[in-house]
């Protein structure tokens, strides 16, 4: 089983500049879990100390919001997309006037 | 008898297929002093002289329905008759013409007040089936608040003032830089010091007398926003903060007026719209900034300067969409584009129920 996670261009720097990780788990959060064990510096970029998900990060499951699916527990399964979102800073390339 | 390459209707008849799902193009073939003193909601102007040459791009297709009238309804049979012998199948002439139409008492025959010179600058609109004169119209009365004229705005903002969106207001707080000019194409070399909704206005007045341009020097709060957003249709967000792009949705989402929202990032880019009352608002996406260092400034992540072009660009063809009311808005779809990979992802945002913007706890909520 192969689920593809992309990561979004302000979290590369935590992947070593990957774009998709390819990553096994039968839920949403085993699947994150598996991800941040591979890049353990995602982990406090994704998840709050208790384990839920960041409140500004949004995580889509084949083009859906897991919050609108089971959350964490939302299963998956092989061949899926899981999309990390987190909040934007800005239609910004700079730090002002964008 | 011969029988004749098209169909010949009446009046009610013309008016129940222009209300069925197969509705037919529209197309008034009378001369441009007639065309101006009124025609029919939603038709498009082709004479019957040239109509043989226009046609092509009125209607590439020509199995596409077509239905012609005139004054009485000898033009648009004759029309009818040039058209069959170009190959068009599906035809019908309306008997009786637009005097006709009047004459049964059917709704109002629109007039535009477009001037011969804006009749001339926005000709490829006017030919634009769900555009037209009517269009163009609602465009010139279209009032749009632009948050920063920066790499999103300067696209953004060249563009709806060449559709000629007749009022933009645009705030920004900053000065044009040499370190801007990469991509954002509305401010110049010789304007660089210059404040940027200055040149911002310099730029839109040259492209288009037509527009009305507002510069505001200065930066969108919770204490200014209202007044900002007073009178507008639609805004289009560059903004660059979280403060402002909350404070903007906030008092956007009370007033019920859409908001494109886009950002961008080094090769990608993403955007969406966000319409009160028809999908979710920025706090149904993302219900809570990032701590401040949590956010990963941009400043030193550099950015393709084609990229704000293009998103800019897509923000303003999701607004004119939105003002003349046509086509399917971004609306609870959000799209990303990777530039590198060449690629496109639509992701389904939903209004969330308990959003405390535009939940159902509030007084905009059960809208949507």
């Amino acid at each position: 089983m192969s689920i593809s996670v992309r990561i979004p261009p302000v979290l590369r720097t935590h992947t070593g500049g990957a774009k998709v990780v390819s990553v096994d788990g039968a839920t949403l959060g085993a699947t994150l879990r598996a991800l941040v064990a591979l890049h353990p510096a995602l982990n406090e970029q994704i998840f709050e100390a208790d384990n839920t998900l960041r409140r500004w990060v949004n995580v889509y499951v084949d083009g859906a919001d897991a919050r609108h699916l089971g959350g964490l527990e939302t299963p998956t399964r092989d061949g899926i997309e899981v999309v990390i979102l987190p909040a934007m800073a800005g239609g910004a390339a700079a730090p002002a006037g964008e | 008898m011969t029988t004749k390459p098209f169909t010949e209707v009446d009046a009610v008849e013309a008016q129940r297929i222009l209300g069925s799902p197969q509705r037919p193009i529209l197309i008034d073939v009378r001369e441009q002093d007639e065309w101006d003193a009124g025609y029919l909601h939603g038709a498009v102007h082709a004479p019957k002289g040239t109509i043989g040459f226009t046609i092509t791009n009125i209607a590439p297709e020509k199995s596409a329905p077509i239905l012609l009238y005139c004054a009485g309804g000898v033009r648009s049979a004759a029309a009818a008759e040039t058209l069959a012998g170009l190959g068009y199948t599906n035809l019908t002439s309306m008997a009786g013409g637009i005097n006709g139409w009047s004459a049964a008492g059917l709704p109002v025959v629109e007039t535009t007040t477009l001037t011969p010179a804006q009749k001339s600058r926005y000709s490829r609109h006017l030919l634009l089936p769900g555009v037209g004169a009517e269009g163009q119209q609602k465009l010139l009365d279209s009032r749009v608040l632009m948050v920063g004229a920066g790499g999103l705005g300067a696209p953004a903002g060249l563009y709806l003032a060449a559709a000629g969106v007749g009022h933009l207001r645009i705030i920004d707080f900053d000065s044009v830089e040499a370190s801007n000019l990469q991509r954002q194409v509305i401010h110049t070399t010789d304007r660089v010091g210059m404040l940027k909704v200055e040149s911002a206005a310099a730029q839109i007045r040259a492209l288009n007398p037509d527009v009305n341009v507002e510069p505001i020097n200065g930066m969108l709060t919770t204490e200014n926003v209202v007044e900002l957003l007073d009178g507008v249709d639609l805004v289009i967000d560059g903004t660059d903060t979280f403060e402002a792009r909350y404070a903007l949705n906030d008092a956007a989402v009370k007033l019920g007026i859409p908001v494109v929202h886009a950002g961008v990032f080094r090769f990608e880019g993403q955007l969406t719209v966000l319409a009160p009352g028809r999908g979710p608002c920025y706090r149904c996406l993302h219900p809570t900034p990032p701590p401040a260092e949590m956010a990963p400034g941009c400043g030193v992540a550099g950015v393709l300067g084609v990229l704000p072009g293009a998103i800019g660009v897509l923000q303003a063809t999701e607004a004119l969409k939105v003002l003349l009311g046509i086509g399917e808005p971004l609306i609870g779809r959000l799209l990303l584009w990777d530039a590198l990979e060449g690629s496109f992802t639509e992701l389904t945002v939903k209004r969330d129920p308990h959003c405390v913007a535009c939940g159902d706890g509030t007084s905009k909520g059960g809208a949507a």
